[in-house]
């Protein structure tokens, strides 16, 4: 088995990979449509159980979504991957904006960000501009934004009104557009196979999130920080990094790492994810809500897109400097 | 077949930049004759509502427009016309060739007596307060005129962020349209005390 995954081409095993994915999918969607098929007696155990249903059949509905958005990316290839973030980073944006009241003086800013800065960002990840793609927002962008606000000749909650604005950008562009990036990375000795580093990243940050999440549950220690987090405990948390670390080791066989390197990784990227998190949970408190959307009911009518890539948002730019300087690229 | 392909693409855009949630809560979208009353904020008020509402309500609901503002360009009065199949309004009375002054509520009455649904502004303008401006008399006196019309309020949200006034580019924010329950004129209701009582059911949308 090994050895002829071995023979494959580079873009062959990544193909192999979402059959995998795709499979394991089609087995739950068919496995919970079996279960959901079958008559319940207990009345009160059937609404447990129906409202568990429901938040295993969202669950899985996001996850065949997430896989087919990169399952699209990778097959059309090149810029249409970076256009499929893109738009993952627009939708997350208008998200974070619509839940931060901006000022009608800041019309000006967000034209800016929305449809200058945010292409730009992702051009320059396309086009592997990887040393102005690094600086742009950081440097440029969070020097021009205040100086368009300005002009704006609004000086009342300024500084409150900028620091939202490039909150936002920081995390929903600038995070995101890491994800495309890491597809462009050209590591030598690793060509075709850089989705591998993706789906590396986006499932050790799962696994750990998922493990935490499960591990709070059943602990039930205190909270560390409880006005930000009810869950958010040291223990839980050490618990969901170890697991996401073991499974980056794990996989080590598809990155271009050795199993020690790919446990360094894994952690870097997982330490990255849930603290990522946990400063999302911050702004989500400061904001009075829990989460970004309530599943449609919400006012805004916002879909949450951002509670499922907090944390990949955070943990994409760490783990794509970590891989570059890591090669010297 | 231009206007087909505009509307396809103004509502892609639409939802794109706001998707125009509908939140249907005291009736169904149902097919029948209604007026539906907002608030007023912004010219994207009306391509709000128009995108937000299910496409066999959009053919059948028209859209009031401000004869001033939606006829002031050519490709503005074909958008009106051939898209939204909007009903122009006058916000200034004017006098006909006979000196006559027109009532500027006949037009709607045309449409209304053909069997067509409405989208009303009561306020008569844009506000920029949060809570609507006092309603004008027009709506009472269609409701009088039409009592088996439903009358539905409606709540957009956050329409004034997209595109504050004198600004041209929209920016994306989410937006969404509360539809409420229907209400009617009591029996012996005074005209201000029904407007009052339809501005405040207006207002009570923005918090459900």
């Amino acid at each position: 088995m090994n050895q002829f995954l071995r023979a494959l081409s580079g873009s062959q095993q990544v193909a192999a990979l979402f059959f995998l994915v795709f499979g394991v999918l089609s087995l739950a969607s068919a496995a919970l449509l079996l279960v959901s098929l079958r008559e319940r007696e207990d009345g009160a155990f059937k609404a447990a159980f129906g409202s568990d249903l429901t938040d295993l059949r969202r669950l899985l509905r996001h996850s065949w979504l997430m896989v087919a958005t990169f399952w699209l990316g990778w097959v059309l290839g090149g810029w249409f991957a970076i256009s499929v973030f893109g738009l993952v980073a627009f939708f997350a944006l208008r998200e974070f904006i619509t839940l931060s009241p901006t000022h009608r003086s800041d019309h000006r800013s967000l034209i800016l960000a929305f449809f200058v800065v945010l292409p730009v960002q992702f051009w320059l990840a396309g086009g592997r501009h990887f040393d102005l793609f690094t600086v742009f927002i950081p440097v440029y962008v969070f020097l021009a934004l205040p100086l368009v606000g300005a002009l704006a000749d609004d000086p009342h909650r300024f500084l409150e009104r900028n620091a939202k604005m490039q909150w936002g950008i920081m995390v929903c562009v600038y995070g995101t557009s890491h994800v495309p990036a890491l597809v462009r990375l050209e590591i030598p000795g690793y060509a075709d196979k850089s989705a591998f580093l993706v789906f590396f990243l986006v499932l050790v940050v799962q696994t750990c999130m998922l493990v935490q999440h499960l591990a709070a549950r059943k602990l039930q220690r205190s909270p560390y920080a409880p006005h930000i987090s009810q869950s958010f405990n040291w223990t839980s948390w050490a618990m969901g990094v170890a697991a996401g670390g073991l499974a980056g080791g794990l996989l080590a066989g598809i990155t271009p790492f050795k199993p020690g390197q790919a446990l360094a990784m894994a952690l870097i990227a997982c330490v990255a994810g849930t603290a990522g998190h946990l400063v999302m949970k911050a702004l989500k408190r400061d904001r009075g809500i829990t989460h970004w959307g309530t599943e449609g009911q919400s006012i805004t009518g916002a879909s949450g897109l951002l509670d499922r890539v907090d944390a990949l948002c955070f943990a994409a730019p760490i783990f794509f400097h970590s891989v570059r300087w890591f090669f010297s690229l | 077949m231009l206007a087909k392909f505009t509307s396809f693409i103004l509502l892609g855009l639409v939802r794109l930049l706001t998707g125009a949630q509908a939140r249907w809560h005291g009736c169904p979208p149902k097919a029948e004759q209604r007026i539906y009353f907002a608030n007023h904020q912004s010219h994207v008020d009306l391509v709000l509502i128009w995108a937000a509402l299910p496409s066999e309500l959009r053919s059948i609901t028209r859209p009031i427009a401000a004869k001033d503002y939606w006829t002031a360009s050519r490709f503005k009065k074909w958008l009106t016309s051939a898209v939204f199949n909007a009903i122009y309004v006058d916000r200034v009375r004017t006098k006909d060739a006979a000196g006559v002054e027109q009532d500027p509520l006949e037009p709607l009455v045309d449409a209304l007596q053909s069997g067509d649904s409405i989208i009303l502004f009561p306020e008569g303008t844009r506000g920029h307060l949060p809570e609507p401006q006092s309603f004008k008399a027009g709506l009472f006196n269609l409701a009088v005129q039409f009592p088996q019309v439903v009358l539905v309020p409606t709540w957009i949200h956050n329409v004034q962020r997209v595109m504050p006034k004198g600004e041209v580019i929209p920016v994306p924010v989410l937006c969404s349209v509360t539809f409420g329950t229907p209400m009617q004129v009591a029996p012996g209701e005074e005209r201000w005390a029904f407007l009052d009582r339809a501005r405040l059911n207006v207002i009570a949308l923005r918090d459900v």
